[in-house]
């Protein structure tokens, strides 16, 4: 039975109740009012290269194709035929005409346009084919990244990213003067509230705690480049609709703003040769430069962080069991690059990934959280460190120390905006 | 087909080389279910491979993104982590037991094995149980000095599918 009252007494500026991730109402509440309102990331262009291509994803809960038509327009369709609501695609990926329903054969277009019925005489006076198209989401790319929206009523995905622009375009300069392309993606559960890990991508402060085992098999200039907890030049930017950003290695922000003088990491001595035999040194030096990715975490409310060298993205399966994707990227140009690419897939498993160095340690934290949150669940969880040393950047964004929690201030926020009619 | 009809016929688990790759490939497993990963890492030879890859199709494993590529350095630093007690998933792993079988070797000299085999896994963990389900090949190396695994890939049937995060090993 819930108790649930409204979301102004559940969030307040420096901490929200327990009860945020225990609460089936709550849940079921942020499913259609954030999740089946607000702009939710479905893919990367890179997943849709060709006419014919598709993905499948999720908004919120729901299943949807995202479809790439012989035009080249993207669509996001609901994974659910017209006629006796069975799902249309079943494959994660692929290329095609169209979707068949493999129960009665009813088929559709690239753009959801339904195109046959079997034995249609049955249907004549019934029904007009033109009104049973798959239901369509709004759908609006920026900088690769695409998005969905139930909601055609809201502002644009231009709009709703707003400042988050800039660092979504900073965040693809690690391509080294190529586009970004997916590599492939680690998939895995945790038993806890999808809140616990939006907030965990703009959480600096557990790094050094949880990630020890990372930090202490990674090479000495990896860690070091991680040694943020004491640098005063490492902060947090809340960017306004609960996006925000999370420079741990703020010398790597702005990956095109190099003066030569940082050294390329040892490591990739003998990748660097044999990039040199055919690309030109200062191509050499920008996807080298780029190899553990930006310098940030952009966290962007309320599914995707584009987190350093790769994608995150969560999908709340219910109020305590969350899914998650953690996409490598890399460059996408020559051949060449392959190498490149084969470094950056050894560092994503390095740390990403349901046996990787990183994220089983994440996911223990998380689940610890739900459990925890059991109890009391109107006892505040606490988002207020680094409250008092909040100030306004130059650009105007409330920003802090990247260890503070001003990004998860920035979050809840958002979520009370979204809720505040709930 | 009649490819089948003239190839060679399989050599049966007993013939003696087969056993002893069986004989390796089970002793692992307990050591695995008992976590005695020091010792496990010691199964491999330097040159060893140990992977969980994710693509069921694919064996360029250096191509693709796995779950686990791990040469002799990244498995000494894999053990280092399981053991060292800063890895909070590694410190309250779930406790597993694991049932190796249908082995099939694919090919058997007096020099390697290679024998495929299935795994079930059960994780227990704070009242839950985890199903984990794969199909295995060992790449076994005989020698007087004692077998070695070359190369161990674990296929699970649900790669490409969210899995738990894992505090032990497959």
């Amino acid at each position: 039975m819930s108790h649930y009252t409204t979301p102004a007494d559940l969030a307040a500026a420096d901490r929200v109740a327990g009860r945020l991730y225990t609460d089936p109402a709550i849940f079921e509440n942020e499913i259609s009012r954030i999740f089946e309102r607000t702009w939710v990331w479905v893919a990367h262009e890179s997943e849709l290269p060709g006419p014919g291509t598709f993905k499948s994803a999720h908004v919120g809960r729901q299943p949807v194709i995202v479809t790439r038509d012989r035009k080249g327009m993207l669509h996001t369709l609901l994974n659910r035929c017209r006629h006796r609501g069975a799902s249309l695609c079943e494959k994660p990926r692929g290329q095609a005409n169209g979707f068949t329903c493999p129960y009665h054969a009813w088929s559709y277009g690239l753009d959801g346009k339904l195109r046959g019925i079997p034995y249609p005489d049955g249907y004549e006076g019934v029904i007009e084919k033109g009104e049973l198209s798959l239901k369509k989401l709004r759908t609006e790319s920026y900088g690769g990244m695409v998005f969905a929206t139930f909601s055609d009523g809201i502002e644009s995905l231009d709009e709703f990213l707003g400042d988050a622009k800039l660092w979504i375009d900073r965040f693809m300069q690690q391509g080294g003067g190529y586009p970004i392309k997916v590599l492939g993606k680690h998939r895995f559960k945790f038993r806890g509230n999808w809140k616990i890990q939006l907030e965990n991508t703009t959480d600096g402060y557990h790094f050094p705690i949880v990630h020890r085992s990372w930090m202490a098999s990674v090479d000495a200039e990896t860690a070091d480049m991680m040694s943020f907890m004491t640098d005063p030049s490492a902060i947090t930017h809340a960017l306004g609709n609960g996006h925000s950003v999370m420079q741990m290695v703020p010398g790597h922000s702005d990956l095109d703003a190099d003066d030569g003088t940082e050294p390329l990491q040892g490591r990739f001595d003998d990748l660097i040769k044999d990039l040199s035999k055919t690309l030109d040194p200062a191509q050499v030096r920008k996807v080298v430069r780029a190899m553990h990715g930006t310098g940030f975490n952009l966290n962007l409310f309320p599914n995707v962080s584009m987190s350093a060298a790769f994608f995150r993205v969560l999908r709340p399966v219910s109020v305590d069991e969350t899914e998650i994707e953690h996409i490598a990227i890399g460059p996408d140009g020559p051949p060449e690059l392959d190498a490149v690419n084969r470094e950056r897939l050894r560092i994503h498993e390095h740390f990403q990934g349901p046996f990787g160095f990183g994220t089983p340690d994440d996911a223990e934290g998380w689940d610890r959280v739900q459990r925890g949150a059991q109890c009391a669940p109107d006892m505040p969880i606490l988002v207020n460190r680094g409250l008092a040393r909040e100030k306004a950047s130059p650009e105007g964004w409330p920003t802090s120390h990247v260890t503070d929690e001003t990004g998860m201030r920035a979050a809840y926020a958002q979520w009370k905006e979204l809720m505040r009619d709930a | 087909m009649p490819e089948t009809a003239t190839a060679p016929a399989p050599v049966p688990t007993t013939d003696p080389r087969v056993v002893r790759a069986i004989d390796l490939a089970w002793r692992e497993a307990e050591l695995l279910d008992r976590k005695d990963y020091e010792t496990w890492i010691g199964l491999f030879t330097d040159d060893g491979r140990y992977v969980i890859p994710i693509d069921p199709d694919t064996d360029d494993f250096a191509g693709t993104l796995n779950l686990v590529y791990d040469d002799a350095r990244m498995r000494r630093m894999r053990v280092t982590r399981m053991t060292e007690g800063y890895a909070i998933a590694a410190v309250d792993a779930a406790r597993t037991v694991r049932t190796v079988s249908r082995f099939v070797p694919e090919s058997v000299t007096d020099d390697e094995v290679v024998l495929r085999s299935a795994q079930v896994l059960i994780a227990s963990k704070r009242g839950r149980h985890d199903i984990w389900a794969a199909d295995l090949v060992h790449h076994i190396r005989l020698s007087p000095s004692g077998d070695r695994i070359v190369l161990k890939v674990i296929r699970l049937v649900d790669s490409e599918e969210a899995v738990p995060a894992a505090g032990f090993l497959l």
